[in-house]
């Protein structure tokens, strides 16, 4: 690698920063190499979509934010989860389909979520998550606030009709989205070049009215600059900017990806830019940290994976009873049948007689609050057990 | 109480919604300088100004996803959009985001989000912008749906809805919106979801109709009393999520008889639903096959003639209401 170049090094934000940044990039990189042997042996289901090589672009974004910012992500998002402060334990047990996932078992990996740290969710859809960022980047306008939302997606996504409309609509009513398209050269299987008549993406918002700027995803420090100059722009104009990540991802779309549609040597050429040893080299020649620091930022990474794993594994399966729990919010009265569950014949017992006991019941009460957990009143088609 | 059309009815439930609850805002295509497609939100951008009663761009998977944005932060954003064939549009938003988010984040976060429009035949606009798509809604776990057919209910479900943490699919009907009716004053009049409205009594046959088709079958059943000697029980179930079944059901048991009309389409409709309920849970009450009425199985013509063989009229629901009574046809 060499010496790390002057302005490189001058660009380095303080010593404890540069080294969480890298912990951070580690930790999300030891976690995904895990989260891929465990779909291997078959603890985790469904797809697994890894951001190996991703990174910078996710530490160097998610770092330019307050914690009182929000990120939207995409069903690439367990760094996302990981940078805001989602504990590794919780993103494994989701990806384990355990009752103490960040999304309690229900998204998987494609749907993590993590309310307190604003972190507010990967999305399946690709593109469905651009206006859910604007809708919430409205909320924070609507009540006064200068939060900023960052709102990340692929360059697949480009080309879906939210990106037009939403782009469109946040330029007209002037909210605070920093839309960010990681771009990783391909729309799952689909090269860039062929899927995108435009490939300078951050051209494509000019004719929206959202003005773009480009940052190179490989390299933390120059995604961390140009995400807090547009971050900041966008906290005090209250103007929406689109920023190109361009990067890589190392390795298949997901895990049942033979990567037919690129050769090895392409993947080795983007590999000599890994942004972990890149970073790490650069701290290293800058004097901010030593080999013995470095090697320990790996050996914690690699305890934290393995804590989450031993904590994925003894998290419970969500019960069957809980099945059809948060389909509906049910804290106000409630009548009638909301869901039909055809294989119990006990589905709709409830007659007249009982309906008046209850309404009775509820009458003498004088309160119309109904307790949270009451899946089996909901199932029944009576208003309060 | 006061005489309402039904569109002054849902706009005085807008009004008085956006007043007590400053997190309410409404979003929609021409909803505000051009005081809406159907005029029910007219003079509300005037007295509430930009800041809560949006125009938009024709971005409706876009405004509704921004509705889904919003109301998972805290609002409780009411979305119109102009016709319900436009849903399909957002329908991505509706049903990917809007009907699951509470249940794929594990119950961490709450929907609240009204989404308006109006369906409904009978004004020639053909294959695009007519038909009654309620049973798509119905389909989905997650969302609520409402479908009033008075001014009174229009009303009171909606600001019921408005109040309600979850996404409601609120489905108004274009030939109803110049309909008056008799709606309570009150500022706190709310209609529950998933209590039915009995609006005719009797014990020959019951005859469940849904959103405009409530109102052709009271007609139809004044025509069974007084020219057959029939006394249907007309029910309107109002909301199809949350389902007045018991209702429906008891009057079943009393009637042994049930005719279900809705002007949608009958394939996986909202009669071919609740026929099926009615058979699961009250076969052996049933003296005759359930009877359905629906529209016609086929895209919404342009032309008059054929429109209005499309959709349900009275005499249908008189021949169909016979029929379970072993009568044979009306005409």
């Amino acid at each position: 690698m060499g010496a790390p170049a002057k302005a490189d090094v001058a660009r380095l934000p303080e010593p404890d920063v540069a080294r969480e940044w890298l912990a951070t990039m580690t930790l999300i990189r030891r976690f995904e190499e895990r989260a891929g042997e465990m779909y291997a042996r078959a603890k985790v289901g469904g797809f697994l979509h890894l951001s190996i090589g991703e990174e910078a672009t996710i530490v160097g974004s998610a770092r330019a934010l307050r914690t009182t910012d929000y990120l939207v992500s995409t069903y690439r998002s367990h760094g996302h989860a990981l940078v805001r402060g989602t504990p590794p334990e919780k993103v494994m047990a989701e990806l384990f389909g355990r009752v103490d996932g960040c999304s309690r078992g229900r998204g998987g990996s494609m749907h993590m979520f993590d309310l307190e740290r604003r972190f507010m969710g990967g999305y399946g859809i690709v593109g469905g998550n651009l206006p859910i960022a604007a809708g919430v980047a409205l909320a924070s306008d609507y009540t006064g606030t200068d939060e900023v939302t960052l709102c990340t997606f692929g360059d697949g996504a480009c080309n879906q009709g939210t990106f037009g409309e939403t782009l469109n609509l946040a330029a007209l009513w002037r909210l605070p989205v920093v839309f960010m398209v990681t771009n990783n050269q391909f729309g799952m299987g689909t090269a860039l070049q062929r899927h995108s008549a435009v490939t300078d993406l951050r051209r494509k918002g000019e004719g929206l009215g959202v003005p773009g700027m480009s940052c190179d995803g490989m390299d933390v420090l120059d995604t961390h600059a140009v995400l807090s100059w547009a971050v900041e722009r966008v906290r005090t104009e209250r103007r929406p900017v689109l920023v190109e990540a361009i990067t890589y991802r190392f390795r298949g779309h997901s895990m049942a990806d033979p990567e037919q549609y690129r050769t090895k040597e392409e993947v080795a050429q983007w590999r000599e830019r890994d942004p972990i040893p890149a970073f790490g080299e650069l701290l290293l020649g800058a004097g901010v940290l030593d080999e013995r620091q470095r090697e320990q930022i790996d050996a914690d990474a690699v305890a934290r994976v393995d804590a989450a794993v031993q904590f994925a594994e003894s998290s419970p399966h969500p019960e069957p009873d809980s099945l059809y729990d948060d389909v509906y919010v049910l804290d106000r009265a409630r009548w009638g049948t909301y869901s039909v569950k055809t294989t119990d014949p006990q589905a709709h017992p409830s007659s007249p007689a009982e309906r008046q006991r209850d309404d009775a019941a509820q009458a003498a009460d004088g309160a119309d609050e109904i307790p949270q957990q009451m899946s089996d009143a909901l199932l029944l088609g009576e208003e309060a057990t | 109480m006061s005489e309402l059309r039904y569109r002054d009815a849902l706009g005085a439930a807008l009004r008085e919604e956006l007043h007590r609850d400053e997190r309410v805002l409404l979003m929609g295509e021409d909803i505000g300088v051009f005081g809406g497609a159907f005029k029910v939100t007219a003079g509300l951008l005037e007295e509430f100004g930009e800041r809560r009663v949006r125009d938009t761009p024709i971005s409706e998977n876009t405004i509704v996803g921004m509705g889904v944005g919003a109301a998972m932060s805290g609002l409780r954003p009411v979305v119109e959009l102009m016709t319900i064939n436009f849903s399909l549009l957002a329908f991505d938003q509706i049903v990917n985001h809007a009907a699951h988010i509470h249940y794929m984040f594990g119950g961490q976060v709450r929907v609240p989000l009204v989404v308006r429009m109006p369906q409904g035949a009978g004004h020639q606009l053909g294959p695009t912008h007519s038909h009654c798509l309620e049973a798509l809604f119905l389909h989905v776990p997650g969302l609520l749906v409402a479908v009033p057919a008075t001014a009174a209910d229009a009303k009171g479900l909606l600001k019921s809805a408005i109040r309600d943490d979850n996404p409601v699919i609120f489905i108004e009907h274009e030939s109803l919106y110049g309909v008056r009716g008799e709606v309570p004053d009150s500022e706190e009049h709310l209609v529950d979801f998933g209590r039915a409205r009995v609006s005719r009594e009797g014990s020959d046959v019951t005859i469940v109709a849904v959103s405009r088709m409530a109102l052709t079958a009271e007609r139809a059943a004044a025509v069974l009393a007084d020219e057959h000697g029939v006394q249907a029980e007309v029910i309107d179930p109002r909301t199809l999520r949350p389902l007045d079944l018991d209702t429906i059901l008891a009057s079943v048991r009393k009637t042994n008889r049930c005719v279900i009309v809705e002007e949608g389409w009958p394939h996986g409709g909202v009669g071919a639903n609740l026929a099926a309920l009615v058979c699961e849970q009250a076969f052996d009450d049933l003296d005759a096959p359930v009877a359905r009425v629906s529209g016609a199985d086929v895209p919404m013509p342009y032309s008059k003639p054929l429109e209005d063989i499309a959709y349900p009229h009275e005499p249908q629901i008189v021949d169909a209401a016979l029929q379970t009574l072993g009568a044979a046809g009306s005409r």
